[in-house]
């Protein structure tokens, strides 16, 4: 009996055992580290802003990160009048899609659409932008390790060089870019907090604020405790 | 205790006093407040379990409200704005980012609906915890039975409202369950969906479901569900009927009058529940990917399907039990017997009165038999539920056909080993230490 129920329980864990995995290069955490949101701010604005939108997401918001509406007028206003309005593109869809054969998401919240079990959205758009290699093949000439033939072509190349897939699956810098390899994983890192700020701006208000209405509760709780013995003390 | 039963207020004299008694005159306001509250005497030996019926209640005004804010800012259209978004994904995320808390009443209203699952079941497993669905509150029991039915409706139609990729599959994959009903089953779904696919016109009407329609037949469902309880009395945790004890007032030796003893009470469990939720509204608002999966944060694309269409935790038991039918038999195709057996899934709560035969309500004086095969249900419908989640291989399915056998074994052998069960005999009174 006691051998069945084992052997019972082992049944649904050998039914679990997972299938393809996804490996994911943890993304570093910068929430909180103006500078570094700051930089991903500028990055993401120079190099994403063009083919995707990130159309909730409204310029003056950017003062969750310190920046002034006249820092943002002068630097960052390429797309737009006012500061007022949200980080659209000029492009068309229609067009776009026949160009990439599928039109570029909108980013606003794609830090956190990509997460899934395998790890953070943060951590898989870090792993994303860093592993696109050479393939002839593609028409872009470029395909990536995470988005498998992705119809994205490798925005960053001139900065962080050409890589090529190896035998053993493994990617090696064959030609390099403008910033060395940490110069790259570090601005990638800047670009990838700004797309996870950019999901949820409120996400560091949020948390300070579960701080308070957690203490808050905590204080009711022990008041309605001392009610409910006061009241019944009398039970018996 | 009939309302008619309590005596009128009298004046002192005062304003108030005066005002009172103005308004008893013409409406049952003091017998009201005297029936269901302050002369409503519940046992005094509640526990754990009894928290989770006024929980379910502030869950219900929780949703209410916070819905009522979210209504003035969404906007149920699932045509693209120019930056090619659903306006409805779109209008989620406006009431996210620029309107004034909206973050906080969107993140209340979608906690609030894991939590209602979470409160609505913890609630359904006292009442099989202490038998009370037995007689005299079988129709207490049917009415909970058909608020939980509400409330997937309920769900089920809020959660096609975000418009995202899941919102969009996941209603997809339901709707088109109607048309494994023979003969007009496609009729049927294309007359539910409004168009041929999943589309505005879909949107739309799950929208007035959600806000309008099931809302009401809720609340009504909620008062009738309360005042046959308030008709009969409170079970509690050792199945024995406190009427039969009473003091030369009519008033149960065992029975505490609800107000204040009970409100005090709750309101402890108020407090500890709000912790809780508090706890996944600010530091997990995404529940991990349960309460809100990572896939809806992807505006609908008929054109995509995602890989892996998951439902959201709570319907996954069920969705467990319409995948594990993959058997055509006796001429009907495994998808109908997904959909019948899925359906009876929920139904069979309904015939659970009548099912247990048990000479002893509660959990505390019944025989092993029971004891066990409560705890074998639990354990089947939490691996049906996890199973709803993982996407299928021939390994799971089969864990999920001999879960579902057990699911319906429990139901349907009930009458039998609860009659065989080797009972304690019931105290006289309520245990109270």
């Amino acid at each position: 009996m006691k051998k069945l129920m084992l052997s019972l329980l082992a049944v649904p864990v050998l039914a679990f055992a997972a299938g393809a995995e996804l490996h994911l290069d943890k993304a570093p955490d910068k929430a909180g580290d103006v500078a570094a949101l700051q930089r991903g701010a500028k990055v993401f604005i120079n190099y994403c802003l063009n083919c995707h939108s990130a159309s909730y997401m409204r310029y003056n918001r950017l003062h969750d990160i310190g920046l002034t509406d006249a820092q943002i007028r002068d630097n960052l206003l390429f797309a737009a009048d006012k500061v007022g309005e949200p980080m659209r593109i000029a492009m068309q869809r229609a067009d776009a899609k026949q160009w990439f054969g599928a039109a570029p998401p909108d980013l606003t919240v794609i830090a956190r659409a990509r997460a899934s079990e395998f790890g953070s959205g943060s951590d898989w758009l870090y792993t994303y932008l860093r592993t696109f290699y050479r393939d002839d093949t593609r028409p872009t000439g470029w395909n990536n390790l995470v988005f498998a033939n992705v119809g994205m072509p490798h925005v960053l190349w001139e900065l962080q060089g050409e890589q090529v897939l190896g035998e053993d699956h493994a990617l090696t810098l064959a030609k390099p870019g403008k910033l060395s390899v940490q110069d790259f994983d570090a601005m990638v890192g800047d670009l990838v907090a700004y797309l996870k700020y950019m999901g949820e701006p409120v996400a560091e208000l949020r948390k300070r604020l579960g701080i308070a209405v957690l203490l808050g509760l905590a204080v009711l709780l022990a008041f309605s405790y001392a009610l409910k013995r006061e009241y019944w003390k009398d039970i018996h | 205790m009939a309302s008619s039963s309590f005596e009128k207020f009298k004046s002192d004299g005062t304003l108030v006093g005066n005002v009172v008694e103005w308004v008893d005159a013409r409406f049952p306001m003091t017998s009201m407040w005297k029936a269901h509250l302050s002369e409503y005497y519940a046992p005094k030996n509640f526990n754990f379990w009894y928290f989770f019926g006024s929980l379910a209640l502030l869950v219900l005004v929780l949703q209410i409200v916070t819905g009522i804010f979210l209504v003035m800012h969404y906007k149920p259209d699932a045509s693209l704005n120019a930056s090619g978004v659903p306006v409805a994904f779109a209008s989620v995320e406006y009431i996210m980012r620029d309107v004034p808390w909206g973050w906080l009443i969107r993140y209340l209203h979608s906690t609030g609906a894991s939590a209602f699952f979470i409160v609505v079941y913890m609630h359904m497993f006292r009442g099989m915890l202490y038998g009370s669905y037995r007689s005299p509150r079988e129709l207490i029991w049917i009415f909970g039975v058909l608020i939980y039915l509400c409330l997937m409706a309920e769900a089920f139609a809020g959660y096609l409202l975000p418009w995202g990729q899941m919102s969009f599959w996941g209603a997809q994959v339901i709707l088109s369950l109607f048309g494994a009903i023979p003969v007009v089953g496609n009729d049927l779904a294309t007359w539910i969906r409004g168009d041929f696919v999943i589309g505005d016109s879909t949107l739309n009407r799950m929208f007035s479901f959600h806000v309008i329609a099931i809302p009401l037949a809720l609340l009504g469902l909620v008062v009738a569900h309360v005042l046959a309880l308030h008709e009969v009395g409170s079970n509690n945790p050792d199945g024995v009927e406190i009427k039969k004890h009473k003091d030369e007032h009519g008033i149960p030796l065992d029975g505490i009058p609800f107000h204040p003893y009970y409100t005090v009470k709750d309101i402890v469990g108020v407090v500890v529940f709000l912790m809780l939720f508090s706890v996944v509204v600010f530091f997990m608002p995404e529940g991990g990917g349960y309460f809100l999966e990572f896939n809806n944060f992807i505006p609908a694309d008929p054109m995509v399907t995602p890989p892996h269409i998951a439902p959201v935790w709570y319907f996954t038991p069920f969705y467990s039990i319409l995948r594990a039918n993959t058997v055509n038999f006796l001429w009907i195709d495994a998808k109908l017997w997904g959909v019948i057996f899925m359906g009876l899934g929920v139904m069979v709560f309904f015939f659970l009165p009548w099912l247990d035969r048990s000479p002893v309500k509660s959990i505390r004086y019944r025989g092993p038999l029971y004891k066990g095969a409560l705890a074998i249900f639990v354990v089947a419908f939490a691996i049906l539920g996890y199973l709803g989640i993982q996407a299928p291989t021939p390994g799971r399915t089969l864990v999920s056909q001999i879960c579902t056998i057990i699911y319906f074994a429990f139901f349907l052998l009930m009458p039998v080993y609860t009659k065989l069960d080797k009972c304690q005999p019931e105290p006289d009174r309520v245990t109270f230490k």
